[in-house]
């Protein structure tokens, strides 16, 4: 048991230098498995979707599938690595129920690509993160534990296997360790696996969703002694499910392991796992004594040498990444750089990009996407880019306003009207009347009960406090429905009133 | 003996080709024998029965009505239990897999269903192939058809019996460390151990996956020929596998000529541990080659001596992995209670027989780290050094020859649990499949000192298939000529 | 001695072997002596030779990313043990990796 100090976050960075890594694993998109033909669609009944050779039947054999590999060179390009001219397969070997031939087809001492790196964004300043390695791997089944209380294999009686996601490819990318981050160090990481998240994104080559389980990551935290130069203990973090997890994952290590060393202790390389609820890590399997996986080259795959040609043209053809993009739009739409993070943090970057290229102003695109929309989706518990309009939509109310058909305030009720399905927004406007009364004679008349309901309000702006005519104004505006545009109005009383 | 069951494969298409019998005849005739002899034999774990006879009268209707049928149509095939089939059980000669019935079936075996042949049912094997005498199958030993107190080899020896007596005119083995040729040797047959990548290991379970090559025996070259025709060729689903036209193998076995052809005797292969009545047979046929119109010289392949340890470290590390997933969760034998963990080795310990367990420990001691550079890396880098020998010396001759093996076939039990004995047997074929090269045993004679049968091994360069045919059927017609009948004429162990 | 009993106790739980002690004594022995023979490749000479994985030569077999039939789940449970809801029912795991 090891004995601990509470120790503050703060306090903590004073004594030590946080240093961290990160292992992600991708579930690529394709159509079938790495190994063999079975599709590979999310949510299928049971063992429905399983051939002998993903079940790793006696006699079966892999043959590797050629769309998984293109993907991990494009995202070993995408993050800068050189790309293996020659590599091979290798068995790890070791027995668990959810790995078929109890050995996992994956990479060893030659992955496909290797030392890349990938900036990030944090506070206004680029942090190089160091990429070690992308390889490819199969993924296993999934077990449900039953039994026990918590659905977890601690107390299981037995447990129930299901191999349709044995097989699937994925790609495993590990930083090299990321030292010199200081307090930032939970923001840093955060910023990797988003912006990792998004370039995989672009590439198109997962659909990188975390709660799905197609993009997963374990964090490794160290400390090491301020000034010291020697590198600290590190231990791997698990089960973190989220962007905001990988932030609290590191914040927590750190402070844990401050603990630890403060009250005189060792930390003990292990794996711990990540609690949501409680945002703090327990302790798990411990890596003392280290498993040895036996690897050895795959003798049933022959070696993957991609050509120069055939990686020149996977090259050639990436999709502009996102920081190539975020520099053009940096410039092209006069952002800072804390601005550009805002959009990027709020996943809103496409759907902005989109909404300016149907005609609105990057001002006007961004107020929209960042603000009653982001709104919305955080409302509903989804991306903005999955709210019901389209960024064509957005850039109509966007020139509805520019032009004074709408206001803001009727802007808002035009979007909600296209969020619940009531058609575009010029059918909304029409069917719920919300167009801006711009009719000079109407708004008289309402500026006449406006004034007639107010004495006093209307001599102090006839004396000239016009500052006062804004009571006036919010009676108009009650009394059209906010359908007033509110400067005419202004200038209206002003005229009447003078 | 029912005249039936003693024609080779090729008269007996040619019979049925032209209406003389029907398949259906040929197939009920091999399974009457089977029904008198297996008994002693032991050659199968499982007979196809009536199976056996649907597929043999469905090809006589597909006769019947006109559809152009090949070399094998109706001809009985016996087949290692190494094959998945489906509707037979798949063993591979082991209690873990007892009363298994894959859900899928190998490629060579459909293949020869789509040719027509008849699979006649799944013969006896050392457990998971690990053998030279069957003596390690979970179930019984077969028998030599010759001596019945003498293994007929391994670990295809149950292939290689049936053939030998007459139970099927042709069957399927695998060849991994010898597994073919040396029961063809003992047996008196022939066997060929294709070029590795030549056919296809899609349902065939894996024993050591970079050396594991299924092949055929018949009892002529001809007839070794024409299964070796059928049963190749490049499959999609077999990553390892050659994408190249089958070589000539039938053509070649037709027309069996080594006039001008260059050969070299592998000075390794001789001294002590060879029994004199086998080295006899041997020089024979090299003096027999020569007087063919063949130029005989010696070629020394210096590597060859370490060919056996480089072997029994790179199989059974490759095969401790293959072996892993047999655990008792998805099918085959579970034993014993508790944690999945306990059940495992429990299930593994009661399944799996003596040979398979050493061979598992000694891969994994191989593989572990800290050893692999020493065990595993350096075995493999003795393989490079014998690709090596081989090149240079196919540089200087066209095909090698040697004996297949030390001794004619020893006496069940002799070296039952006495494993490096066991290994020795697998002396001169081990080269071959650690260079993924081609090499055929063909019958030479008799041992004068217990009148049982010594082959006569030719190795040819990866792909010169074809040139093993030609060699071989060679000294077929000159030997038979010699004798004035087959060498299986002779054998006294079976009425 | 090239390899104690007690290390091939540890070779057999590395490999989920559960042998009885009858078997260890009678293997362990045998181990040590088949050991020691393939040890023998360390006396050949191999400074630079590069290691054969696959004798084919063969480099880059792919498959195209075209769906195949899978099995039925009928099919795939077929020698299952034990199954529950259509999957495979396993004894409790201790150790999770």
């Amino acid at each position: 048991m090891t004995v601990t100090t509470t120790v503050t976050y703060e306090s903590a960075l004073q004594r030590y230098e946080p240093v961290f890594g990160l292992e992600t694993h991708v579930e690529l998109g394709t159509r079938t498995k790495m190994f063999c033909g079975c599709i590979t669609t999310f949510g299928a009944e049971p063992n429905t979707q399983t051939c002998p050779v993903c079940l790793g039947l006696p006699g079966s054999l892999p043959v590797a599938n050629r769309v998984a590999i293109e993907y991990t060179i494009k995202i070993g390009l995408a993050l800068n690595c050189s790309i293996a001219s020659w590599c091979r397969f290798a068995r790890k070997n070791y027995f668990y129920p959810d790995m078929p031939k109890n050995f996992q087809i994956s990479q060893y001492d030659e992955p496909l690509c290797t030392d890349g790196y990938l900036d990030v964004l944090v506070g206004g300043k680029t942090v190089r993160v160091g990429i070690e390695r992308v390889h490819l791997e199969e993924d296993t089944g999934k077990s449900l534990h039953v039994g026990g209380a918590t659905g977890r294999i601690q107390g299981a009686e037995y447990s129930l296997v299901d191999y349709n996601r044995a097989g699937i490819p994925l790609v495993e990318i590990v930083t090299k360790p990321v030292p010199g981050t200081g307090y930032l160090a939970p923001e840093v990481a955060k910023a990797y696996v988003t912006e990792l998240r998004d370039v995989l994104r672009t590439l198109g080559v997962s659909d990188v969703r975390m709660e799905e389980g197609s993009l997963r990551c374990d964090v490794n935290t160290s400390l090491s002694v301020r000034g010291s130069g020697a590198w600290g203990t590190r231990t791997e973090t698990k089960n973190v499910n989220s962007l905001r997890s990988v932030e609290r994952a590191v914040r927590s290590e750190i402070e844990r392991q401050a603990g630890v060393l403060d009250a005189g202790g060792r930390v003990i390389q292990e794996t711990r796992h990540f609690h949501e609820d409680s945002g703090v890590t327990t302790s798990g399997r411990s890596k003392e004594e280290a498993q040895d996986y036996r690897y050895f080259p795959e003798p049933d795959l022959v070696p993957v040498a991609p050509s120069s040609d055939w990686v020149e043209a996977l090259r050639v053809s990436l999709p502009e990444l996102p920081s190539a993009r975020r520099a053009r739009l940096v410039e092209s739409w006069s952002l800072s750089e804390l601005e550009f993070e805002a959009l990027r943090n709020a996943g809103a970057l496409e759907v902005v990009e989109q909404t300016v290229a149907c005609g609105a102003s990057p001002a006007d695109a961004r107020k929209w996407w960042l603000g009653e929309l982001a709104r919305r989706a955080n409302d509903s518990g989804l991306e903005v880019s999955e709210l019901p309009i389209t960024p064509a939509q957005v850039a109509r109310v966007a020139a509805l306003v520019e032009s004074g058909a709408l206001n803001d305030r009727l802007a808002r009720q035009v979007i909600d009207g296209v969020l619940e399905g009531e058609g575009t927004p010029d059918e909304v406007v029409a069917a719920r009347g919300l167009a801006v009364v711009s009719d000079d004679s109407a708004l008289l008349a309402a500026i006449d009960d406006a004034i007639a309901a107010n004495p006093d309000v209307a001599d102090k702006v006839r004396t000239g406090k016009t500052a006062a005519a804004g009571v006036l104004v919010g009676a108009v505006m009650k009394a059209t429905g906010g359908k007033a545009a509110a400067a005419r109005v202004k200038d209206l009383i002003l005229e009447r009133l003078s | 003996m029912d005249e039936l069951i003693t024609m080779t494969a090729a008269e007996l298409s040619a019979a049925m080709a032209a209406g003389e019998v029907s398949a259906a005849e040929v197939t009920a005739a091999h399974l009457d024998r089977i029904a008198a002899v297996d008994d002693r034999v032991r050659a199968f774990l499982h007979v196809a029965g009536d199976g056996a006879l649907a597929q043999a009268r469905d090809i006589d209707r597909r006769r019947a009505a006109g559809e152009p049928l090949g070399p094998l149509a109706g001809v009985p095939v016996a087949v290692k239990d190494l094959f998945a089939t489906v509707g037979m059980p798949t063993t591979c000669g082991s209690r873990i897999l007892e009363g298994w019935h894959p859900p899928y079936e190998s490629t060579i075996t459909t293949r020869l269903r789509d040719a027509g042949a008849v699979l006649i049912g799944k013969t006896n094997m050392d457990e998971f192939a690990m053998g030279s005498s069957t003596e390690n199958s979970g179930f019984w030993t077969s028998h030599n058809p010759w001596d019945l107190a003498k293994v007929p080899g391994g670990s295809s020896g149950g292939s290689a019996a049936a053939v030998a007596a007459c139970e099927a005119p042709l069957a399927l083995g695998t060849d991994t460390g010898g597994s073919i040729r040396q029961p063809a040797a003992v047996c008196g047959i022939v066997g060929t151990k294709p070029t590795y990548g030549g056919s296809s290991r899609y349902g065939v379970v894996a024993f050591a996956s970079s050396l594991d090559t299924p092949g055929p025996f018949g009892r002529t070259v001809l007839d070794a020929a024409l299964l070796h025709e059928a049963m190749s060729g490049h499959d999609p689903m077999d990553s390892t596998s050659i994408d190249a036209p089958v070589p000539s193998v039938v053509e070649a076995a037709r027309h069996g000529d080594v006039a001008g052809m260059r050969v070299g005797v592998v000075t390794e292969f001789s001294g002590d541990g060879y029994q004199p009545g086998v080295m006899a047979r041997f020089t024979e046929a090299v003096e027999l080659l020569e007087s063919l119109g063949a130029k005989v010289t010696e070629i020394s392949c210096p590597h060859f001596t370490y060919a056996l340890p480089a072997y029994y470290l790179i199989a059974p590390s490759e095969v401790s992995s293959n072996l892993a997933r047999f655990d008792g969760m998805r099918y085959g034998l579970r034993a014993g209670a508790g944690s999945a963990e306990e059940v495992m080795a429990v299930t593994r310990a009661a399944g799996f027989g003596a040979e398979v367990k050493r061979r598992i420990m000694l891969g994994t001691y191989a593989l572990s780290s800290g050893y692999y550079d020493a065990y595993y890396g350096k075995a493999q880098q003795v393989r490079t050094l014998i690709i090596r020998d081989f090149e240079a010396a196919f540089g200087q001759v066209d095909v090698l020859v040697s004996p297949v093996t030390p001794t004619t076939a020893f006496p069940i039990g002799e070296r039952a649990d006495d494993p490096m004995a066991m290994y020795l047997a697998d002396l001169c074929t081990i080269p071959t499949d650690l260079a993924g090269n081609a090499a055929i045993s063909v019958p030479c004679g008799l041992a004068d000192e217990d009148g049982l049968p010594a082959g006569l091994q030719v190795m040819a360069p990866p792909l010169a298939d074809d040139r093993l045919y030609r060699v071989a059927a060679a000294v077929e017609a000159a030997l038979v000529d010699r004798w004035g009948h087959p060498l299986l004429a002779e054998a006294k162990g079976l009425v | 001695m090239s390899i104690t009993r007690d290390e091939v106790a540890h070779l057999a739980r590395l490999s989920r072997l559960a042998l009885r002690d009858e078997e260890l004594d009678h293997l362990a022995p045998q181990l040590d002596q088949i050991i020691s023979a393939v040890a023998q490749v360390q006396e050949v000479a191999a400074e630079g030779i590069p290691p054969t994985t696959h004798a084919t030569g063969l480099a880059n077999v792919y498959r195209d990313d075209e769906p195949a039939p899978c099995l039925t789940p009928e099919q795939a449970l077929s020698g299952a043990p034990a199954v529950e809801l259509q999957r495979f029912k396993v004894p409790r795991i201790l150790v999770e990796e």
